[in-house]
């Protein structure tokens, strides 16, 4: 499914979810897009900017405050013959659409057999002075829904070649942006067939001593860790899904299993989350080779602030992973 | 837009005459009777909402209509089905349980989509195919077709948020979009002064969506005022918002006896049987052989169920995703 691309060019995160927008809707008429201030706008963060005037009103829709009406435009279009992609401005607004969502979208194959194609596209995470109800991370949430995938990309490129994917996808799929790396810059492969497989994990970095499983904000704070950590002579390997649901459990596995240490970092609170879950695959499957218990480096279980500097200083920076990656090593 | 690839419908035209229209209805009710005989032998492995009463509503609505249209319908949507196309022997069998119904035999009464045929599900959650009728509206108007959706729904889920979310956006966006509330007078166990405030008919009005009350016992008068809709929201019109008055026979569901009502009340309105007067618009040797056809189609997708395998342990993981289907 992936392509190696020769050009590349440096783009933002939202430059590539923009561009991988422009490309689906340039080849495929069926590929339609809604949501709340998407169209003559281009979204609150300018994702969309560019798109209603390329492809007109109707494909590219501005729709009233109507969160489950929203969702259902996804399931009602997508059973009847279009691939539409919904965004829900922020993941807090999710949870007025989760009937929808889980109710509806991720239950329509196993009723009746059939595809539907629908993106769901949203956006996690502190970053912006946004407060308690604009800045949360459910993605353990919907990964715990049979029927549904859960893609959550780390950076630009990631970002463009897994929405394409998630857009020629016969199945609802969960796109989880980060508001945290919208404006950072990655070298974006160009051209349009630039797919990234879901399901398949991408070690970011090799190493020996153990294995940190990140996602979202967390994938470059771990690897500014393993720099860090390099210097000691201590040898981490980043592992980043990229796809949550369903999870590539035998990369981690696989890498838990040589390393026998493991740190999971996410965004998230620590309680029953993504991070629980990769830490129990750690107990179920390699116990065994496991030298120390796992380590999971969240956010602490508050509620997010508004102010800025108090929201930043609430997720989980690199020196908290380094911190995590020290007691893996220690055994502690 | 591409043109979406519609087979000719099995029931396309089926309803367009009153001998048709009777006989679906007749389908419907023996459809309901055999299912609620074999809820009471411990046959139906799941909850049984009937929609005995209210027949001539879903009849009268799809009389009109094409496979390629679509329809939303609820958790009392046996009816809603079998006026769209779905073969009484297949939701015989889903409702048995068995291996050869419309969901395998895991969803039951509540869990049915059949896309195929336009059917986008009933549902067990109240009001959530209101959203999803806007969806496949909206997909019908993107791709510049002349198809329309029609989103049953009760007089329940005039209380729900989507109900008001699917109403605004569809007059909005001028969407090909029939509503059609069934109201069959109670809201699970209580009655509608419980949950409906206002005329239900009306509450479109402030959107600019015309709206109508009929008598939902009379196939023909629920036909003309579906017709009229149909006919707008294909031109381009937008939605319009039908309230259809009927009253539901039974309880909430098979074994709900509905102590909640009374027995009067129960009685005058069995006394206004839709199937009467639509049966009465044949000459009675027509009706006869069309009852007949009923019973032994009946018959037929009973047996045809029976004889299907009960869906075991191994459906469990079918149809997740489609990696998985």
């Amino acid at each position: 499914m992936s392509t190696t691309a020769t050009e590349t060019k440096p783009l933002k995160m939202w430059q590539g979810i923009n561009q991988a927008l422009v490309e689906e809707m340039e080849r495929d008429e069926r590929v339609v897009l809604v949501g709340e201030d998407v169209g003559r706008p281009g979204g609150p963060y300018g994702v969309t900017r560019g798109l209603q005037e390329r492809f007109g009103e109707l494909r590219v829709r501005d729709t009233p405050i109507s969160e489950q009406v929203l969702v259902g435009l996804g399931v009602g279009a997508g059973a009847v013959g279009l691939r539409p992609v919904v965004e829900l401005m922020f993941f807090d607004f999710a949870l007025i659409a989760m009937d929808q969502i889980v109710n509806q979208a991720a239950k329509f194959r196993y009723f009746s057999g059939e595809s539907l194609p629908l993106v769901i596209r949203t956006m996690c995470g502190a970053g912006g002075p946004n407060g308690a109800q604009h800045s949360q991370n459910f993605e353990a949430w919907y990964c715990a829904v049979p029927g549904l995938k859960v893609v959550m990309p780390s950076n630009a490129a990631d970002a463009k070649g897994l929405l394409k994917a998630a857009i020629r996808d016969d199945d609802p799929v969960l796109f989880i942006e980060t508001l945290g790396l919208l404006t950072a810059r990655r070298e974006v492969p160009q051209g349009e067939e630039f797919l990234l497989p879901i399901g398949v994990a991408e070690t970011r970095r090799a190493g020996d001593d153990v294995t940190v499983v990140a996602i979202g904000r967390l994938v470059d704070r771990a690897l500014e860790a393993a720099e860090t950590l390099a210097q000691e002579g201590i040898s981490v390997e980043v592992i980043d899904p990229r796809t949550l649901a369903p999870l590539d459990a035998e990369t981690i596995v696989a890498s838990i299993a040589r390393t026998g240490r493991l740190v999971v970092a996410q965004e998230a609170t620590a309680p029953f989350s993504f991070a629980s879950e990769v830490c129990t695959l750690a107990a179920e499957r390699c116990l065994p080779q496991l030298k120390a218990p796992p380590v999971r480096v969240a956010s602490p279980f508050v509620n997010v602030p508004t102010p800025v500097p108090l929201a930043e200083s609430r997720a989980p920076g690199a020196d908290a992973v380094v911190a995590g990656i020290r007691r893996a090593l220690e055994g502690a | 837009m591409p043109e979406v690839h519609v087979p000719v419908a099995r029931g396309d035209g089926a309803l367009r005459t009153a001998a048709g229209r009777y006989r679906l209805m007749r389908l419907s009710r023996r459809f309901e009777e055999t299912v609620h005989d074999q809820h009471g032998e411990g046959q139906v492995p799941g909850p049984l909402h009937l929609s005995i009463g209210q027949e001539a509503v879903a009849v009268g609505a799809c009389a009109e209509l094409r496979r390629s249209d679509a329809v939303l319908s609820t958790h009392r949507g046996h009816h809603h089905c079998l006026a769209k196309g779905a073969r009484a022997d297949r939701l015989m069998a889903e409702l048995l349980g068995r291996e050869s119904g419309y969901s395998r035999g895991r969803g039951g009464s509540m869990h049915v989509a059949i896309p195929s045929i336009g059917l986008l599900g009933t549902n067990g959650i109240v009001g959530a195919g209101l959203p999803i009728a806007t969806g496949a509206a909206y997909a019908m108007q993107a791709q510049d077709r002349d198809d329309v959706t029609v989103a049953f729904f009760g007089e329940g889920a005039t209380g729900t948020g989507a109900f008001g979310e699917a109403v605004n956006i569809a007059a909005l966006w001028a969407l090909p979009l029939v509503f059609v509330c069934e109201n069959n007078q109670y809201v699970e166990l209580t009655p509608q002064d419980v949950h409906v405030a206002g005329e239900i008919w009306r509450r479109g009005e402030s959107h600019g969506i015309p709206g109508v009350r009929v008598d939902g016992n009379d196939v023909e008068a629920v036909r003309e005022a579906a017709a009229t809709a149909i006919a707008r929201a294909r031109g381009g019109g937008g939605p319009t918002l039908i309230e259809a008055v009927t009253y539901r026979w039974f309880g909430h569901y098979a074994g709900d006896r509905a102590a909640y009502r009374d027995s009067r009340e129960v009685d005058s309105w069995r006394a206004r049987d839709p199937l009467v007067a639509a049966r009465a618009a044949l000459d009675d040797a027509e009706a006869d052989a069309l009852d007949a056809e009923v019973e032994r189609e009946i018959a037929d997708a009973l047996a045809f169920a029976q004889r299907s395998a009960v869906t075991g342990p191994g459906a469990l993981a079918i149809d997740h995703l489609k990696e998985t289907a």
